[in-house]
């Protein structure tokens, strides 16, 4: 909370820097002959004390709490004393956590040693040092950019140009977020797939037929061979997602049709907000509608059949997600089939072809790009979809085209493996990001190719 | 016969055909719409049906005397002292009132599940906002034991569910119910209280709250964000290779799994910039990276609505690029950017991936209090209640669901009332 009460107490003075340098200009401009004499509008002489007075100051904040605490725990385990001296990562971050706590309090000081006592008492003071001298740095910094802001304010000083300026390289870095996020992102999962392939070779994770991430702790241990090999993730992805396209692909695309074709005006404005409600339902629901509904349904359903279906079969999840993806396709479908011209229409009824021949043999041939680009990213959508699979697929790898068994999915694999008190850079958890890697390379791929099919086909009928 | 009529024989022939092929695909695509709309009754049936219970749980009325020597408490103002009482004894010897007959151990155990676990602290707490009561006795409704809610209320509707039950438990609850001390009631610590591993105990207080402060940290970063940067794509950035590289990465991030994003939090805010697991904190900086490609690109169709004819007159009467955006552009196109962040918001609401994998998936009885306190937001409670074994949070998971959906619902409608009523047409 104490970087909020500074936040407050930095944005409380720019406003006073504003009213300051608003103030100066209206007093320099009215021996002058009023406020036409200066070269901007007061406000944006304002703005330009404030922003003087407030930039620096935000800058010097966020460095200092990103290298602050760092920094305090270098100098608190540089002094402790050798005994407790941590030798290794793990016993280095369990140390400064457990300093931390007896620092706050949460831990009780009875019994502990005197050297860890005292390094926590050392956390203490650096602690309160670096939060005084944060607080004075920052009132300096401040004060010293409103002293300088406030006295460039002139006459023909041009506040406006400046200020313009400083704004437009905000709303540039504003923009930019959207690619340091893709980089964040590639940077993330590369570094710790890159980690994982140096204990697990490359090939055998993608082209691997076994996947039972437990690795041994013990060399005798049952069930513990830690095999990376994702094949059966990656088929029951490809499963799970081809039993959502046979039920969306179809549907989603009728519907589109009949809705932009065939439907009545009336029909159009009710149906199709009611079929956009699939596209609101957040997916947990979904899960918990295919884990304890549609699941045992089919079960039931099959074992009436004298079938087997696995409670936890690839067509219960796969169905709901196709459900959930109709919306999807028909509102993309709906689009590029809008996007016809009339004229090509209009030409086929007046070669005497019947609606639905108008549609089959000219529409949709002409609207083939786009629908398959939305149909690609639909897929992209199935593939990344995580907690419809997560409730409702399975956790076993099995390799299976058989859609009434149990499989697991990457996303899948991805929850379990985070989700468990796993020590960070385990195999473990790395072949989670490994997995991830994957799902946004593919994801990736599927959306540009998607996006550009769409584009051109876009601009054929524009 | 000429080749005319040959053809136009021909094409008679086939009429009836092309005919029916036409009827057969109208219906095709009626079905289709059908199917849709079959799916979106199906779940809300599904779901209401399944949840409606849960707004109301079994209360049994029993005689509570507050004794002091069996709580072993003398003063009510020490803490101390609160903690070490025995607060259990007051809800037991109450059964033990209703029921003198019954004896032995297995069969006392029985008796004490009838009532839930944690009735004795709901006491506690009774007494606690009363402190006349102690040494008094009172008739107090007491919270029953989720699985006698269950099977009383099956029993009503005519079904009974007795699987987790004894012969005894029945006998007692059919007494009970004939002494009118079992009734249902509205359910209200389903929102006042934290989650709980006792279905009976568990309300989604704490889920609201972290939901609550989690959104608002997303809305109040990605709504500036977005806009700022819409605002540059659209009226400042030049034509060049990097503004459209910054326009295919927002394009496609719209479209990566949000499970990514938790990879992203996972890695760079808890692993790197050391945030705290678990709190709102980190998860409204991931669903901000989630929702700011939504609010840009519905931000920039806002901006791109207002006709070019505003920004000339602005330019015409002197004014500088960033008054005539300032002034003009961005009061216009402000009802389709609040739309925008609505859904965006929406999204973010019903979103559960990503914060699975920073931790807010924890089991947390507190409320939150703030942005860094440990929180769960609804949807992951939803799973959380999802995965639990005991029936009697089938209903509450449904209930959740329930009020989620409200939720969404009452965001969608006023995101689309605020199209309808404010966005202008030129």
């Amino acid at each position: 909370m104490q970087a909020t009460n500074i936040l407050i107490l930095i944005l409380g003075l720019g406003v006073l820097a504003f009213f300051l340098g608003r103030g100066r200009s209206l007093a320099l401009a009215k021996p002058l002959g009023g406020i036409r004499k200066l070269h901007s509008l007061p406000s944006y002489y304002g703005m330009h004390v404030a922003l003087w007075c407030a930039l620096p100051s935000l800058f010097l904040l966020c460095m200092w709490m990103l290298f602050d605490d760092p920094l305090i725990n270098r100098l608190v385990l540089d002094s402790v004393a050798a005994e407790i001296a941590p030798k290794d990562t793990a016993s280095y971050n369990l140390l400064i956590n457990k300093i931390s706590n007896l620092a706050d309090g949460i831990l009780p000081r009875k019994g502990e040693s005197a050297a860890l006592i005292a390094a926590a008492d050392h956390l203490v003071s650096l602690r309160v040092i670096s939060r005084w001298s944060l607080t004075a740095l920052l009132l300096t910094l401040s004060s010293l950019g409103l002293l300088w802001g406030w006295s460039r304010i002139s006459a023909s000083f041009r506040a406006r140009p400046v200020v313009e300026k400083v704004m437009q390289n905000i709303l540039l870095g504003c923009a930019c977020l959207a690619i340091f996020t893709t980089l964040g992102i590639v940077l993330s999962v590369l570094f710790e797939s890159i980690q994982f392939f140096r204990s697990v070779p490359i090939f055998d994770f993608v082209f691997g037929l076994e996947w039972s991430p437990q690795t041994a702790i013990r060399e005798d241990q049952v069930g513990s061979s830690g095999s990376f090999g994702a094949v059966p993730l990656f088929v029951g992805t490809l499963l799970v997602s081809a039993v959502a396209m046979v039920v969306a692909v179809p549907v989603g695309l009728m519907s589109a049709i009949y809705l932009a074709e065939y439907a009545s005006r009336s029909v159009r404005t009710y149906a199709k907000p009611a079929l956009e409600i699939l596209a609101g339902i957040p997916t947990v629901v979904y899960g918990f509608f295919a884990a304890l509904t549609v699941a045992p349904f089919l079960r039931d359903l099959g074992a009436s059949f004298g079938l087997s279906v696995s409670s936890e079969s690839a067509l219960a999840a796969g169905g709901v997600m196709g459900v959930m993806i109709i919306p999807f396709i028909s509102s993309l479908a709906d689009d590029v089939i809008t996007a016809v011209p009339q004229s090509m229409r209009d030409g086929s009824l007046a070669m005497g072809a019947t609606k639905s021949e108008t549609v089959r043999r000219v529409i949709i041939p002409a609207a083939l790009p786009g629908i398959v680009g939305g149909v690609m990213l639909a897929i992209s959508r199935a593939i990344g979809e995580t907690m419809i699979v997560v409730m409702a697929a399975g956790m076993a790898a099995k390799l299976t085209a058989n859609p009434l068994e149990s499989v697991t999915t990457v996303t899948v694999q991805i929850v379990t493996l985070l989700t468990g008190d796993q020590e960070f850079d385990s195999p473990k958890t790395l072949a989670a990001f490994a997995l991830g890697l994957m799902l946004f390379t593919v994801t990736l791929l599927l959306n540009i190719f998607a996006l550009h099919i769409v584009k051109k086909y876009r601009e054929q009928y524009d | 016969m000429t080749e005319s009529a040959n053809h136009l024989e021909k094409i008679k022939k086939s009429l009836s055909r092309r005919n029916r092929a036409e009827k057969r695909f109208r219906w095709y695509g009626r079905t289709a719409i059908l199917i849709g709309l079959a799916a979106v009754l199906i779940l809300f049936t599904d779901i209401v049906s399944k949840g409606h219970g849960a707004f109301r749980i079994a209360y049994i009325e029993l005689e509570v005397t507050y004794d002091q020597d069996r709580i072993g408490v003398d003063n009510l103002t020490d803490p101390e002292e609160l903690t070490r009482g025995n607060w259990e004894a007051l809800s037991k010897t109450a059964m033990r009132t209703e029921f003198p007959e019954v004896s032995g151990r297995s069969d006392k155990r029985r008796l004490y599940g009838l009532i839930s676990s944690g009735a004795g602290f709901d006491l506690k707490d009774r007494l606690l906002e009363n402190p006349l009561l102690l040494g008094e006795t009172e008739r107090v409704w007491i919270l029953a034991d989720d699985d006698i809610d269950t099977y009383y209320k099956s029993w009503l509707d005519g079904e009974p569910y007795a699987a987790r039950m004894s012969a005894k438990q029945l006998e007692w609850i059919d007494e009970l119910h004939q002494q009118g001390k079992i009734r249902l009631q509205f359910n209200s610590n389903l929102f006042t209280r934290g989650d709980s591993r006792e279905p009976e105990q568990a309300g989604i207080r704490g889920a609201v709250m972290g939901s609550l402060f989690t959104l608002i940290l997303t809305l109040v970063l990605s709504f500036p964000i977005g806009v700022s940067a819409a605002i540059y794509l659209e009226e400042f950035a030049p034509r060049n290779r990097w503004t459209d590289f910054i326009e295919v990465n927002i394009n496609n991030l719209a479209a990566v799994p949000s499970i990514i994003f938790g990879l992203l939090g996972l890695a760079i805010f808890i692993n790197f910039f050391h945030v705290p697991r678990s709190v709102p904190i980190v998860g409204g900086l991931v669903l901000t990276l989630m929702t700011l490609p939504t609010i840009i690109i519905t931000s920039r169709a806002a901006i791109k609505s207002v006709p070019p004819s505003i920004r000339e007159a602005a330019l015409g009467m002197g004014a500088s690029k960033y008054q005539t955006v300032l002034h003009h552009v961005l009061p216009l196109s402000l009802p389709g950017m609040l739309t925008g962040a609505i859904i965006g918001m929406a999204q973010a609401l019903g979103e559960s991936a990503p914060l699975l994998m920073i931790g807010m998936v924890a089991f947390i009885v507190d409320i939150p209090g703030g942005f860094s306190d440990p929180a769960t937001v609804l949807p992951v409670q939803i799973f959380l209640w999802a995965d639990s074994p005991e029936r009697a949070f089938i209903e509450k998971t449904s209930a959740a669901i329930m009020i989620l959906l409200s939720f969404l619902i009452v965001m969608n409608t006023v995101a689309v009332w605020l199209r309808k009523r404010l966005e202008r047409r030129w």
